[in-house]
């Protein structure tokens, strides 16, 4: 009785233990191994060298996976990092319907990627969307085909995903310059410091920790991109948007190279952690449950 | 004019475009799936319908093609329901339980295990795909219902145990104290105590866990097959088939069915949503 | 027979011991303080009383029964806690009862207890609100209901007044004392602040770094500090600590103590003592006196002060405070108010060597 007593939280916590341990740690050995074998439509477990990663860094699609993971990570890190803040503190200058205008720029997170890809994949097609209408105003050689160029068709997603994650930032840093210590803002006030100075030497500076979770969650959101190019491009023109999410999926499902599957996911895995280990070990380490 | 009523009409200026480019999508989905197909070839992306017309909703609603299957996206959205309601359920409820004993009822190794869950909300759910088919298959739950359930409840618990443990460690270890001296045991204390005062984060658990469940596509175009898969899969497909005639409309009006519940979601509880996102993703 | 034995109890994480070899009794009624600063221990050797901590070793008996490793509910105790842990959705009514309620007693018995408690504790008109609504001082008092209703063996206390205000925690003390007396309870009671272990308790035990520095009662602990620690710790202000040098000299005790800008000064106790030729000489600031032409006090008949330069004056009413510095360390008198004493003047101090500790300098263990 009084071991059950004492062990009731344990077994509690049981069985999601065991779920963690196999369906997380267990399954990203199973497809670290899977990485290092010859599999292709039926896994195979005779361990075979890292043929599979020579094979993924000599595709040439994986080249371009990789690629426009970095084009459209950076530019969508960047891009909605600084409309962010922006809103943030044009939104913090006592702004009357801040609640109406903030509801708005925050709405699309709710959606579902798949959704804001259908959308934006209407506004934007050549022959009836936004090219279209600008032309009817007149600017008979206004041009905006980016989606079915394979150079420009990134910018597209990269456009996409700022609308749907930007507003989302802004909740974050705008959150973050609500907390700041009134009493240092009536201090600079009171010294004579002018606003911008205010925001750029004392407000922004104690935000850093703010600006690094964005940061991951931006760079998570952009790893993990997959539904978002689906439902937009599909992967093209031709391999021109695959992401590294996509490749995957495709060499699991439709390839039905599960070797090459396994071998990107464990890279994309690998990127991921490159971030967020850092990240976890500073936010679990010093502070002490606040 | 002085410059600084110029420059606070210049910022009110910023904030309504920003503001217009992000309704810009809704309106265009909206005015487009009440418009012909006759009108939208000849009309503007802009412009508003002339003549409203319901039938794209309906068409999308009951009869449109998701690859062959002609039945709309109504099967599919219910798919979605029987999916999501449970697997937020169940989620939460183990969320809770656990995060109660992350927050009040520590033992040695507990922060270990914490850590390690968090670490799960983490993976790229690509590293997990291969092996779940697999396992799915193995439990006979490949292609079903049940099976989205289980990857959904299994890949939500580590956000939902984060919520409920962040949320009860600023609870006072003083109070289990004081009601284990009062001879309340593990779930007296959790039902008597901390359930009554957990309606804030159980809000915020429920409300993210239906939005990321309601909107996954991965593990749904993944793992679901041809009478289970859930509506962003059938939004896809409906919009990508081939067959006939491109109807943007039905589209268009199939996107803003899918979309409706999170946007629902959003509006009536947006102050929860937020605290959601940023609970999950900036605190520890 | 003890109503708490604790007989040589251990606690430790790991490697780290919290709790040394822990030995303390204490009979039916007895108010039994434990003093220390923070991180000593002292809620760790509650909350191990109370069960809510396993003990590394030893053994705790409440009432002559072994209750080592018996959960908390079964101890037959009561517990107040510093943050006085109200269960925050439950009125003050629920409050009181829910461990009645946990434990399955009817309800007539549940709401005669609520009603005499409520009664004595004067918080009838609190019984319908939620902890949310009440003041620090209303819920010390909701706190100590819950445990009153208990009828416990022994009350267990941890801190109770330390969120009250300065005026408010004077008020509670004193009701505290009082309601030990009125129920004869058995009481152990937790806090860092000195003057309250002094005012509360019969017993007391000084801890520091999870080790016993003494137990006795309040005159004890004040009057014959075990060590240096327990001297500086108990008393405000402080026992003065003075670094001085002895030589016995036919049956008597000579110290020295170095004076600034003088000689030192030697002040003679008649008794003689076996002591080291250093020593730390221990004098609460209440045993130095103006020394008058013809002494009276003990100890002081044969030259036992002399004049030291005053560096500071504080008049505290009823006191006056002067500080000098002896041995190289600020020494502070505590005079009558109408003294004379003037600062940076020379004014005549004397010692009552009756009432002086000497420490050890190595150790600072009591010498006498």
């Amino acid at each position: 009785m009084e071991w059950l007593e004492r062990n009731v939280p344990k077994m509690v916590l049981a069985p999601s233990f065991v779920a963690i341990m196999i369906f997380v740690y267990g399954f990203i050995a199973w497809t670290a191994w899977i990485s290092f074998t010859k599999s292709r439509l039926m896994p195979k477990y005779d361990l075979d060298g890292i043929g599979q990663y020579e094979r993924l860094f000599a595709a040439p699609r994986w080249d371009v996976a990789m690629n426009n993971l970095f084009i459209f990570g950076g530019l969508f890190i960047v891009i909605s990092m600084a409309i962010g803040l922006a809103l943030a503190i044009f939104l913090d200058q006592k702004i009357r319907a801040e609640g109406v205008l903030r509801t708005i720029y925050l709405y699309p997170m709710a959606l579902s990627l798949i959704v804001t890809g259908t959308a934006w994949k209407w506004i934007l097609n050549p022959g009836l969307g936004i090219q279209e209408t600008v032309r009817g105003w007149g600017f008979e050689s206004f041009t905006f085909d980016w989606i079915i160029r394979p150079d420009m068709a990134i910018y597209v997603i990269v456009l996409a995903a700022v609308w749907q994650a930007s507003g989302f930032v802004m909740a974050l840093f705008l959150a973050g310059l609500r907390s700041v210590d009134g009493e240092i803002i009536r201090a600079a006030q009171v010294d004579g410091i002018p606003t911008h100075r205010i925001y750029s030497a004392i407000i922004i500076p104690t935000m850093a920790p703010i600006f690094l979770s964005a940061f991951i969650v931006l760079a998570h959101l952009a790893i993990k991109a997959f539904d978002l190019v689906i439902a937009l491009t599909g992967g093209g023109p031709g391999y021109a948007t695959d992401l590294p999410a996509t490749y995957m999926y495709a060499m699991a499902f439709s390839r039905g190279d599960l070797g090459q599957a396994a071998s990107s996911a464990m890279i994309m895995m690998m990127v991921i952690f490159a971030i967020v280990v850092p990240y976890l070990y500073s936010e679990l380490r010093p502070r002490h449950d606040k | 004019m002085t410059s600084k009523t110029m420059l606070r009409a210049g910022l009110y200026l910023i904030l309504i475009l920003f503001a217009l480019f992000y309704l810009m999508p809704l309106f265009v989905m909206l005015t487009t799936s009440l418009k012909s197909l006759e009108e939208i070839r000849t009309g503007s992306l802009l412009a508003l319908p002339r003549d409203i017309t319901f039938a794209p909703w309906v068409e999308a609603w009951s009869t449109a093609c998701a690859g062959t299957q002609c039945e709309g996206l109504r099967p599919f959205f219910w798919n979605s329901v029987l999916m999501a309601v449970p697997a937020v359920m169940i989620s939460t409820v183990v969320g809770a339980l656990n995060g109660y004993v992350f927050a009040q009822w520590r033992f040695r190794g507990a922060n270990l295990f914490f850590a390690m869950i968090l670490f799960g909300c983490f993976i790229p759910f690509q590293v997990v795909l291969l092996p779940m088919a697999q396992m799915l298959g193995l439990m006979g739950l490949a292609g079903s219902i049940p099976g989205l359930i289980f990857v959904h409840v299994i890949y939500g618990l580590g956000f939902t145990t984060l919520f409920f443990r962040n949320y009860y460690v600023t609870i006072p270890q003083e109070l289990v104290r004081a009601a284990k001296v009062d001879g309340a045991g593990f779930f007296r204390i959790f039902w008597s105590i901390f359930l009554p005062i957990s309606l804030p984060i159980i809000t915020v658990s429920v409300i993210w866990q239906f939005t990321q469940i309601w909107n996954d596509f991965l593990f749904g175009v993944s793992f679901s097959g041809a009478g289970s898969q859930p509506v962003t899969v059938a939004l896809n497909n409906i919009v990508n088939s081939t067959t006939g005639v491109k109807a943007y409309n039905v589209d268009m009006a199939a996107a803003i069915i899918a979309a409706l519940p999170t946007l629902l979601v959003y509006v009536v509880a947006g102050k929860y949503f937020i605290r959601g996102l940023t609970a999950g993703s900036v605190k520890g | 027979m003890p109503i708490l034995e604790i007989d040589h109890l251990q606690k430790s994480y790991g490697e780290t011991h919290i709790l040394h070899d822990i030995n303390i009794s204490i009979e039916e009624g007895d108010f039994l303080v434990l003093v220390g600063p923070s991180g000593c221990g002292k809620s760790t050797l509650l909350n191990c009383i109370a069960g809510l901590e396993p003990i590394s070793g030893g053994n705790v008996s409440i009432a002559g029964r072994n209750v080592t490793g018996v959960s908390p509910k079964d101890r037959d105790i009561a517990m107040v806690f510093q943050s006085y842990a109200l269960y925050p959705t439950m009125s003050v009514a629920k409050n009181i009862t829910f461990g009645m309620k946990v434990r399955g007693v009817d309800k007539a018995t549940q709401d005669k207890k609520l009603a005499q408690v409520a009664s004595q504790l004067q918080i009838e008109p609190l019984l319908h609100r939620k902890p949310g609504q009440l003041s620090g001082g209303q819920r010390q008092r909701v706190a100590m209901g819950r445990a009153l209703v208990r009828d416990p063996k022994l009350f267990l206390f941890d801190e109770p007044l330390s969120n009250l205000d300065a005026k408010l925690r004077v008020s509670m003390r004193t009701e505290i004392k009082k309601l030990h007396q009125d129920l004869n309870a058995s009481i152990v009671y937790v806090t860092h602040d000195q003057i309250e272990a002094m005012t509360l308790a019969t017993k007391i035990v000084v801890m520091k770094g999870g080790v016993i520095q003494q137990i006795g009662t309040p005159a004890e602990i004040y009057n014959r500090p075990a060590n240096m620690f327990v001297a500086d710790f108990m008393g405000s202000p402080a026992m003065n600590l003075i670094p001085a040098k002895v030589r016995a000299e036919g049956g008597q005790t000579r110290i020295q103590i170095e004076r600034p800008g003088d000689a030192p000064l030697v002040i003679t106790d008649p008794v003689a003592r076996n002591l080291p030729a250093d020593i730390i000489l221990g004098v609460r600031p209440e045993d130095i006196h103006e020394a008058t032409g013809n002494a009276h006090l003990p100890g002081t008949a044969e030259g036992a002060g002399g004049d030291v330069m005053i560096d500071i004056v504080e008049p505290a009413g009823a006191d006056t405070f002067a500080v000098t510095q002896l041995g190289g360390k600020a020494v502070t008198a505590r005079l009558r108010a109408e003294s004379a004493v003037k600062a940076r003047q020379p004014f005549p101090l004397a010692f009552d060597l009756s009432k002086v500790s000497y420490f050890s300098p190595s150790d600072g263990e009591r010498l006498n």
